[in-house]
């Protein structure tokens, strides 16, 4: 039995003969009394994007820890990379991670660690290349999210968007093939959270880099749906034409059910009276 | 009310659990790689050099306090030049390891619960595992090692000043000899005593370390979770000291005092 055909209904018949990279399967989760999942099932398909809509306290973030691994369910089965993370041990999980990148609320950057000591991270600490070739992988990553200059700076001198985008460096340093985005522009000012909603279309479109998105900003998700970047030769963001909006899926979660899943448009058409009044 | 009890019950047997659990992974991470040598290094350094000073004054007016108070005490009988034998006594076998112990719960268990409490409430904790890092291996193994390693040494400096605060009391206030004073130190000890005084150190090292790992890494609920932590941390490694103090003081006398 192959992860598409255990998906079910999650995974889109278009996309059959293509493997998800990540998929739900009925995952059910509480924390004693108070349930956060009731019997959710998705997946995510290589190169879309997948956007967890939902208020505050629906379940995103767990979706996404429980990807990661960071969580255990009660119930249902989880594959991430063609692999059972629900069974999975914590050492495998470690080795697991190095495809998987994740970029937390506020950054979660460590405190007594430089920007280049935050982006340069893993590859300080987990492998064994040469300085120089850290260095350069460093400022590479630094350059691609604009904030070379930033090398020496602590991050308690950085603003919030640059923090973000510090948090997305780092997840990168192991050019993971799915990054997960916890409320990523949350607390930010409008401008700010532009810059952070273009990374993660630059890291989708040029860097192959399947993104999974929480938030409850429906004007980030709708332009991180909306918008491709292309080279030409300088990177730059223009409109996304109907079949690239289409690969972006939205599901809207409600005190831990999927209430919703479909296409930007679908979501905007839609006619339940709980979407209608979040998307108002 | 008595489903409150149960509830209590139950939420200190998962601490409990949970403790252990801790403890089992530290061992583990401690004989296995990866090794974070640097971080050791760097733990050895603010556990050991950063507490040398509140160490250095707990030792000394300890030492002092002990001659003043016992030399009174001792005049009733005559027995003034014995004051370094009482002095010696008491602070390598059980008031040297203990105040240094509770003084370290002080600094070094609140530091290690504030820091790691902040981290788990940021996510820093969560991003370590996302990186592909344990963070037991990575914070808690060389801490617990720093503290293991370093609170025998700074229990044997706070022996020596507390010797030395002794002598300056029993020498410029007792008016005893000051070789008087030091051959009574050296007759007030024996081998078994200098046993208990480095063997204690070493499980009470681990005690404050430990609890402040396990309080902090279990911290939550934002700033304030970060404070309770913090508080709970001390109480707990402070009445952790005392109570492993008792036991294993039992345990050594039953061993080498038969």
């Amino acid at each position: 039995m192959t992860i598409a055909s255990t998906a079910g209904e999650a995974a889109r018949p278009a996309a059959a003969t293509v493997e998800p990279i990540a998929v739900f399967e009925d995952v059910h989760l509480a924390f004693d009394e108070k349930v956060v999942l009731r019997g959710v099932s998705f997946a995510v398909m290589p190169g879309h994007t997948k956007i967890l809509l939902g208020a505050s306290g629906s379940g995103k973030s767990t979706i996404l820890k429980l990807m990661l691994g960071l969580l255990k369910p009660d119930a249902g089965r989880i594959w991430v990379h063609g692999e059972r993370v629900d069974t999975m041990r914590e050492r495998d999980l470690l080795a697991l991670r190095d495809q998987t990148g994740m970029v937390f609320q506020e950054g979660a950057l460590f405190d007594s660690l430089t920007v280049g000591g935050n982006v340069g991270y893993k590859l300080y600490g987990e492998t064994d290349l040469p300085e120089e070739e850290i260095q350069r992988r460093i400022e590479e990553l630094l350059g691609f999210i604009g904030l070379d200059e930033y090398l020496e700076r602590m991050p308690s001198e950085l603003s919030g968007g640059q923090r973000r985008r510090v948090a997305i460096a780092r997840a990168m340093a192991f050019k993971p093939k799915l990054l997960l985005y916890d409320e990523p522009t949350t607390g930010l000012d409008p401008l700010t959270a532009l810059t952070v909603d273009a990374e993660i279309v630059k890291l989708r479109d040029l860097e192959d880099v399947t993104p999974v998105v929480v938030t409850h900003q429906l004007r980030d998700a709708f332009y991180i749906a909306g918008h491709q970047a292309i080279r030409d030769p300088g990177v730059r963001l223009v409109p996304a034409p109907p079949e690239k909006v289409a690969e972006a899926d939205f599901v809207m979660l409600r005190e831990g059910k999927i209430v919703f899943e479909g296409s930007a448009d679908e979501l905007r058409c839609a006619s339940d009276p709980y979407l209608r009044e979040f998307l108002s | 009310m008595q489903q409150w009890l149960i509830a209590w019950i139950k939420s200190a047997l998962i601490e409990v659990q949970e403790y252990v659990k801790l403890c089992q992974a530290t061992a583990r991470g401690a004989v296995t790689r990866p090794f974070y040598w640097r971080d050791l290094v760097t733990q050895m350094e603010i556990i050991g050099l950063g507490s040398l000073t509140v160490v250095i004054l707990t030792g000394l007016f300890t030492g002092a306090v002990l001659a003043l108070q016992s030399g009174v005490t001792l005049d009733q009988f005559g027995a003034r030049p014995y004051v370094g034998r009482l002095v010696s006594a008491t602070m390598v076998k059980a008031l040297g390891p203990v105040l240094t112990a509770l003084m370290l719960a002080g600094r070094v268990g609140s530091g290690i619960a504030a820091e790691l409490g902040s981290m788990a409430v940021t996510d820093q904790i969560h991003a370590l595992r996302a990186l592909g890092t344990d963070p037991v291996r990575k914070l808690v193994v060389p801490r617990v090692l720093a503290g293991f390693i370093m609170t025998p040494l700074l229990t044997a400096v706070a022996n020596t000043v507390g010797l030395i605060g002794g002598w300056v009391i029993a020498v410029f206030q007792l008016r005893v000899a000051s070789g008087l004073y030091w051959s009574s130190v050296v007759e007030g000890l024996y081998i078994e005593d200098v046993y208990m005084g480095i063997i204690k150190p070493f499980f009470l090292g681990l005690v404050i370390v430990t609890v402040g790992c396990h309080v902090g890494l279990r911290t939550s609920g934002g700033t304030q979770g970060v404070g309770r932590s913090t508080t709970n941390a001390v109480v707990a490694a402070s009445v952790g000291v005392l109570a492993v103090d008792f036991f294993l003081t039992r345990l050594i006398l039953s061993v080498l005092y038969p």
